[in-house]
C-alpha cells in the first residue's frame, strides 16, 4: 500500500512537524488564555496579524527575528484590546474575541491596500532557512524530522516545554492555573485576578501571532488573504482535544499535522486523484470536529473558563 | 476597579456611553482615512451618498441588507437563548443549494406552488445544518462555538465540491457555477420597475414573526430564561435541551432564507461567492440591535449602508474598503462596552 509506505518516510514527518508548527504556537497562546479563564475567539485574526506584521516588517528592511517579535507585539496589543473588554469590563467573551478577529483581519488587510497599493501579487522575503542540528539530525528517522526544522520550528518545541514548566511548576504558572479555576481564591491570596487573566490573554495573543508569523515567514515567504483559513479554529479545538495541557496539545496538533500532510500525499495517488479534492481539504475540519466529541465527555474545562471575575461579588 | 449595577438609570446614563461610543468610532475611522491620505469628511459624505444619495444607492441598500436582516435574526434568535450560531454562513449556503437543487427544472410547477415549497424546504435544510451542532451541544458537551465555525469551512468546501461537480452548469463556460433558476422559482420583484425583490417583504415579515415569537410566545419567555440563567431555567421545569434545540432549528431556518433570497430573488444561480460574509456580518447585525427582531432591520440597513457607501467611496476617493469592515468591528467592541456601561457603574478602588 501506498499509503503505508508513506508513513514510514522521514520527509513526511518532517512535513507532518512543519505542518504543526503554527499550531503549536497558537495552540499553547489559546491555552495560556483559557488556562486563566478567558475564551480567546480573537485568535484567527490575531493570526492573520501576526502573520502580516512579521512579513512586513522583514520586508521593510529588518531581520527575521525583528519581525518575529514585531509580530508578538502586535499580537499583544490585540490581546490587550481583548483583555481590557473581557477582564475588568466582564463583556461576553464569545462577541469580543469574534469583534477582535474582525477588527484584526480587517486592519491587516487595510494596512495590506495601504502599504502596498499597486501589486498584483505579494512581494516575496528572505523567510527562514532549515538549519540541521549537527549528530542529532543523524539519527535515522526522527533524526530528519525533527531536526532538519526552522529555527521557528525548534522555538515552538521548545515553548511547549516552557510553558508546561511555568504552569506546572512555578508561583506564576499557579496564579493562572487558579485564576482560571478558582479565582475566589486568588483574590483571597491578595493577587489581582484581572492581572494575571489581562497578562494570559496579552501573552497568550502574543504566541498566536507569532503562529500566524510562521506562516509568512517559514512556511511560505509572502502574505496571502485567507492564508489563515480557519487555523486558529482549529487551535481551538486542538485546547480542548489537549484537555488544556500543554504536552498533550503538542500531540494533537502533531497528529492532526501528520493527518494533514497525509492527505496532501494521498491526494497525489492513484487512489486520490480520483476522488474530489475538496474532500480532502475538508478533512482538517471534520478531524477536529469528531476530535472534539471524542474528548468532550472526558475534558477538564478550567471550572472559570468564561466566567468574569467582579471583585466584591459573592 | 470593580462594577456595580445602577438600579434606575436616568437619561443620561442610558444616552451617554452609546453616543461616545459612535464618536470614538467615526473619530478612529477618520484617523484611518487620514492615514490613506483622503479627507475623512469627503469619506464620510461619499459614504452616505453612495448609500443612500440616490434611487439606485437606496436600492442597493435595501438589497444588501436583504440577507443580512435574515442572518441578522438567525443570530439574534440563537444569541438570546445563548446559543452560539456562529455559522450563518453555512446556513446560508444550505438555503441556496436547496434553491438550486429545487428551482432550476427538476420541479415543473407553477410559482404559487413552487416558491413556498423551496421556502419550506430552505428553512428546513438551515434547521437541519444547525441542528447537527446543536445536538452535539446538548448530547456530548461539545462547544457549538468552533463546530458551527468549522461547519463553515466545511459546507463551502461541500458547495464547491458540487459546483464543479453534479450541479456544475454545462453552459458555464467553465466556470463552478450552477445552472440559472427556472422562471417560477425567482423571487418577483416588491414594485414594478424597481430592482427590488420580494425577498426584502420576506425579511421583514420574518422579524416581525421573530418579534412576535420572543415577546408573545412561550417559547420566547423560555429562549430568554435560558438565555439568561440555564441552571434557574431547569429548575423552574424548562428543558434546557429542548429550548436550545428549538432556538437552533429557528436560527438555522432563518440563515437559511438569506441563501434562498440571495439566489432566488437576486443572482438567480449559485456561485461560491454568493455571501462576502453575509453569516458572520449577521453577528455584527445581530449585536448593533442589542438582539431585537425589529432593531435588526434597522442595523442590518445602517450596516448594509455602511457596505455599499464603502464601495463606491473606495472607487472615488481611493481608500480600501475594508476601511468599512474596521469601522463596523469597532462599533461592534465599543458599543457593547457602551450597552455594558449605561447598565454598570466602574467603581476605582
Amino acid at each position: 500500500m501506498e499509503i503505508i509506505e508513506i508513513l514510514f518516510t522521514a520527509s513526511f514527518w518532517a512535513a507532518a512537524i512543519r505542518i504543526a508548527s503554527p499550531l503549536i504556537f497558537a495552540t499553547l497562546g489559546e491555552l495560556i488564555c483559557e488556562r486563566a479563564g478567558v475564551l480567546n475567539l480573537g485568535i484567527e485574526g490575531i493570526m492573520v496579524s501576526g502573520a502580516f506584521a512579521g512579513w512586513m516588517a522583514v520586508y521593510s528592511g529588518t531581520s527575521l527575528w525583528s519581525g518575529v517579535c514585531f509580530a508578538m507585539l502586535v499580537g499583544m496589543l490585540f490581546g490587550l484590546l481583548h483583555s481590557t473588554l473581557t477582564v475588568p469590563f466582564g463583556l461576553s467573551q464569545h462577541v469580543v474575541g469574534l469583534g477582535v478577529t474582525l477588527l484584526a483581519t480587517s486592519s491587516t488587510y487595510y494596512a495590506y491596500r495601504l502599504a502596498l497599493p499597486e501589486v498584483t501579487s505579494p512581494p516575496k522575503i528572505e523567510a527562514f532557512q532549515p538549519y540541521e542540528v549537527p549528530i542529532l539530525v543523524d539519527i535515522p528517522l526522527i533524526g530528519t524530522a525533527l531536526f532538519s526544522q526552522t529555527p521557528l520550528t525548534y522555538l515552538a518545541l521548545v515553548l511547549v516545554v516552557l510553558v508546561a514548566v511555568i504552569l506546572y511548576r512555578t508561583p506564576l504558572g499557579l496564579a493562572v492555573r487558579a485564576a482560571g479555576e478558582n479565582p475566589a481564591a486568588v483574590a483571597a491570596q491578595g493577587l489581582s485576578v484581572t492581572a494575571i487573566r489581562m497578562g494570559a490573554v496579552i501573552v497568550g495573543s502574543g504566541l498566536m501571532a507569532v503562529g500566524g508569523a510562521f506562516l509568512t515567514m517559514s512556511a511560505f515567504d509572502s502574505f496571502f488573504f485567507e492564508m489563515v483559513n480557519g487555523r486558529g479554529w482549529i487551535c481551538i479545538a486542538l485546547v480542548v482535544f489537549g484537555s488544556w495541557q500543554p504536552g498533550k496539545a503538542l500531540l494533537g496538533a502533531v497528529l492532526f499535522a501528520a493527518f494533514d500532510a497525509l492527505q496532501i500525499r494521498v491526494q497525489q495517488t492513484s487512489f486520490g486523484t480520483q476522488i474530489p479534492y475538496q474532500f480532502f481539504l475538508m478533512m482538517p475540519y471534520i478531524l477536529s470536529i469528531l476530535a472534539l466529541i471524542i474528548m468532550s465527555r472526558r475534558a477538564e474545562v478550567p471550572a472559570a473558563l468564561m466566567i468574569p471575575f467582579n471583585k466584591g461579588e459573592r | 476597579m470593580r462594577l456595580e449595577p445602577i438600579n434606575n438609570p436616568n437619561i443620561a446614563r442610558k444616552s451617554v456611553p452609546p453616543a461616545i461610543a459612535l464618536l470614538t468610532t467615526i473619530l478612529i475611522t477618520s484617523v484611518l482615512a487620514m492615514l490613506a491620505g483622503a479627507n475623512p469628511f469627503s469619506v464620510f459624505g461619499l459614504i452616505l451618498e453612495g448609500a443612500f444619495g440616490s434611487q439606485f444607492a437606496l436600492l442597493e441598500t435595501l438589497n444588501r441588507a436583504t440577507p443580512l436582516i435574515f442572518t441578522g435574526l438567525a443570530v439574534a434568535v440563537a444569541f438570546r437563548a445563548k446559543f452560539w450560531n456562529i455559522g450563518a454562513e453555512a446556513q446560508l449556503y444550505a438555503g441556496a443549494l436547496i434553491t438550486v437543487l429545487l428551482g432550476t427544472g427538476i420541479l415543473q410547477w407553477p410559482a404559487a406552488i413552487l416558491l413556498p415549497f423551496i421556502i419550506v424546504a430552505s428553512i428546513i435544510a438551515g434547521a437541519i445544518l444547525l441542528l447537527v451542532p446543536a445536538l452535539l451541544k446538548t448530547r456530548f458537551g461539545v462547544d457549538e462555538v468552533v463546530t458551527t465555525l468549522l461547519f463553515n469551512f466545511i459546507f463551502l468546501l461541500f458547495v464547491s465540491m458540487l459546483l464543479e461537480g453534479p450541479l456544475k452548469d454545462p453552459m458555464g463556460m467553465g466556470w463552478p457555477k450552477s445552472a440559472r433558476l427556472i422562471p417560477e422559482a425567482r423571487l418577483p420583484r416588491l414594485f414594478e420597475g424597481l430592482r427590488l425583490h420580494w425577498g426584502f417583504g420576506l425579511a421583514i415579515f420574518s422579524s416581525i414573526i421573530v418579534w412576535v415569537i420572543q415577546t408573545k410566545s412561550t417559547l420566547g419567555y423560555e429562549m430568554r430564561a435560558v438565555g439568561l440563567n440555564k441552571k434557574a431555567a431547569a429548575f423552574a421545569g424548562i428543558s434546557v435541551s429542548l429550548v436550545l434545540i428549538k432556538t437552533a432549528l429557528i436560527s438555522g431556518g432563518l440563515a437559511a432564507l438569506a441563501g434562498f433570497s440571495e439566489v432566488a430573488g437576486l443572482k438567480g444561480s449559485l456561485t461560491l461567492d454568493l455571501s462576502p460574509g453575509f453569516g458572520y456580518t449577521g453577528i455584527i447585525v445581530a449585536m448593533l440591535a442589542l438582539l431585537n427582531p425589529l432593531g435588526v432591520v434597522v442595523a442590518a440597513l445602517f450596516v448594509a449602508g455602511i457596505f455599499v457607501g464603502a464601495d463606491s467611496m473606495s472607487r472615488a476617493a481611493g481608500v480600501p474598503t475594508y476601511l468599512a469592515d474596521i469601522m463596523l468591528a469597532v462599533a461592534l467592541l465599543l458599543m457593547v462596552l457602551a450597552i455594558m456601561l449605561t447598565r454598570f457603574r466602574v467603581i476605582r478602588d
